[in-house]
């Protein structure tokens, strides 16, 4: 079948390999473009729409899993249907594991005909039921591109938290009780200051730190939100977006402005909070 | 309070250790009375003996120390619970003794010679059998530790290989080799060479207390070489050695964290890549007059985290953070060979990037 292709890979010669493999096991599949770090992977997947992307997990810059959660934001779900998100992983058995628990795809490095053939077959099967979804006479435009899209959010959902599992499995171990107090120091680097937990309305991701804030106040930690997030109570916290973890029970309402995008607003804070595709089933209405 | 389990096979098999000891104390005693009888004189000595060692076995958990070896007060809790172990168990296995042998006439408080001597087999016998249990039990907890020291040093062992040899290093290496096979045989086999040596040197650098500063730079070479296949054309590197400084010896692994460092934090997040320059220099460096070695390794990566940035995040597990386990392994090393004579910096550079330092005064090199 033919469908068009973005490889993301930073090792040039797996970049190459992983060409090969695949113009040996679907010749039909047209690669696009292939790049070697997550924003120049946004940028070409966004201009070229592609039906699949092979997405390496570790990049510069940006990486894999920072890509597929800025695209699944930007991408323009009328001009084109979510692609076939697949993650390319290296050693890292927990990535292999959540993965396997999830009975997600992979490819792992270096790539191995026979699994990528199973992957190919997969992305082959999800392309030829999105084709029968769209070209069915009982496809109305509206109710049928939202439920396929649902469904493709759902599943990026699931290949993201697995691939996330990488960094997160490490940081919290098994059954260990959630974090109380965030350690924070202030700018001198002298001082550290306790912050509860309970006291938290949300944190938010802002290049190399993480904004902690309160109803007051405002500290920085560097804890990277994925090490973090394994550590909190995950009823009491909930990501709603790449970059923004919110306290659930201090939102107070959730809209949705005229472009169509999701945010909510916190009790005690003025600040809308914008909220990701991904996370919008957080709030469907009952 | 800390929880404490008794193991009651233990306890049982001291009491019947107990138990004998009675039976021949009470065979003394009729060897020194034999008109009191063997029966009466067992009768006492199981009842103060079954008290004595009951107070002391008993009372011991309570009091003694959670990190106790052997399960035993520290001392004079541990003679005041003898002492007074010895003391109820005479007193009231002797007064229970009356009451049952003795129709009920004390022996206790007579001040008589053979009173006297009752009491002086008691404590002696209080005290041999106090000492006998309390070396037991030390000894086979200093057994356990020892042991568990020694399981502790081999899993450190093992993790600090795991670290050296890098499993995502070597897997993606490896990776790339097998792709290079195809594309590029005697490439391939260039590579194989390399990582052979590489881990060659990585095993068996573990344990050399030194080694000629060569060796280390040509471990670096093959190192740079494999993450050079890996990273084309974002890492570029340089390695400077003068031939006077071929031999002096350095410690192992000194050099490798922090180009491990350079090429992680600084080059690899950087989108385009960097350069990284490894550097041997002898001469009289910081305006001292002594003849030092310095080692520099100088990359234009990212750079370190800016000085007001808030601190950093703890590590977890299997996270290299800058700073994390190389560079304090770097900084222990030196220390242990040089003491406070060689110094470490990590700096940034005019120009962007990172510059780290060793500086080792060459006597001792």
């Amino acid at each position: 079948m033919n469908a068009t292709a973005l490889i993301a890979e930073d090792e040039p010669l797996l970049a190459q390999a992983l060409r090969m493999e695949l113009q040996a096991a679907w010749p039909d599949l047209q690669v696009l473009a292939t790049v070697a770090d997550g924003h120049s992977a946004v940028r070409e997947a966004l201009a070229r729409l592609p039906q699949v992307l092979f997405l390496d997990i570790r990049m510069p810059g940006l990486d894999g899993l920072g890509a597929a959660m800025e695209l699944a934001d930007r991408w323009p779900v009328d001009e084109a249907p979510m692609p076939q998100l697949v993650f390319v992983t290296a050693y890292d058995e927990y990535a292999v594991r959540a993965f396997e628990a999830q009975a997600i795809d992979y490819v792992r490095k270096p790539v191995q005909p026979e699994r990528l053939r199973k992957t190919i077959a997969r992305v082959q099967q999800a392309l030829g039921n999105q084709a029968v979804q769209q070209a069915s006479p009982a496809h109305t435009p509206t109710p049928g591109a939202d439920a396929s899209l649902e469904h493709m959010l759902a599943q990026w959902r699931r290949v993201i938290d697995a691939a996330g599992a990488t960094g997160g499995a490490q940081a919290a171990a098994p059954g260990s009780p959630p974090l109380k107090f965030i350690a924070a120091s202030d700018a001198g680097g002298q001082t550290v200051r306790m912050v509860p937990v309970a006291d938290v309305l949300y944190f938010e991701a802002a290049d190399k730190y993480v904004r902690v804030l309160t109803a007051t106040q405002e500290h920085l930690i560097r804890t990277p939100l994925k090490q973090l997030l394994p550590q909190l109570d995950p009823q009491a916290f909930w990501q709603v977006h790449r970059a923004v973890v919110v306290r659930s029970d201090a939102i107070e309402v959730v809209q949705r402005d005229e472009s169509g995008r999701l945010f909510l607003r916190l009790r005690g804070r003025p600040e809308k909070l914008t909220v990701s595709r991904l996370y919008a089933h957080l709030f469907k209405a009952m | 309070m800390t929880a404490f389990s008794i193991d009651w096979r233990q306890v049982l098999r001291h009491y019947l250790q107990v138990v004998a000891f009675c039976f021949a104390i009470a065979a003394i005693n009729t060897a020194i009375w034999p008109d009191k009888g063997y029966g009466r004189q067992l009768g006492y000595s199981l009842l103060i003996g079954s008290l004595v060692w009951g107070v002391i076995e008993f009372g011991r958990y309570p009091l003694r120390r959670p990190d106790d070896p052997g399960g035993w007060p520290q001392g004079w809790r541990r003679v005041a619970l003898t002492a007074a172990g010895i003391v109820l168990g005479f007193a009231v296995g002797s007064t229970l003794g009356d009451m049952l042998f003795n129709d009920g006439n004390a022996t206790l408080m007579r001040i008589d010679r053979e009173s006297r001597v009752g009491w002086l087999i008691t404590v002696a016998a209080g005290i041999a059998g106090s000492y006998f249990f309390y070396s037991r039990g030390h000894r086979a907890a200093l057994a356990a530790r020892v042991s568990a020291a020694e399981r502790d040093a081999s899993e450190a062992r093992l993790k600090l290989l795991e670290s050296q040899l890098e499993p995502h290093m070597l897997f993606n290496t490896l990776a790339n080799l097998r792709v290079l096979i195809g594309l590029d045989p005697a490439r391939a086999v260039a590579m194989l060479d390399r990582l052979d040596n590489y881990l060659r040197a990585t095993l068996a650098g573990a344990r050399a207390l030194l080694h000629p500063l060569e060796a280390e730079f040509e471990r670096l070479g093959d190192y740079l070489a494999l993450m050079e296949v890996r990273m084309g054309d974002r890492l570029r590197y340089s390695l400077e050695l003068p031939p006077e400084a071929r031999r002096l010896q350095i410690p192992p692994l000194l050099l490798q964290p922090l180009v491990e460092n350079s090429i992680r934090h600084g080059l690899e997040p950087k989108v385009e890549g960097g350069e990284i320059q490894v550097r041997a220099t002898i001469g009289a460096t910081d305006g001292s007059t002594k003849p030092a070695l310095l080692l520099e390794v100088l990359d234009t990566g990212i750079g370190l985290p800016a000085a007001d940035a808030p601190a950093p995040a703890p590590l977890a597990a299997g996270d290299a953070a800058p700073g994390g386990f190389g560079l304090t392994h770097v900084q222990e090393r030196l220390a242990t060979v040089y003491g406070s004579a060689a110094r470490f910096t990590l700096r940034p550079r005019p120009g962007g990037g990172t510059a780290a330092q060793i500086h080792i005064p060459l006597e001792n090199a």
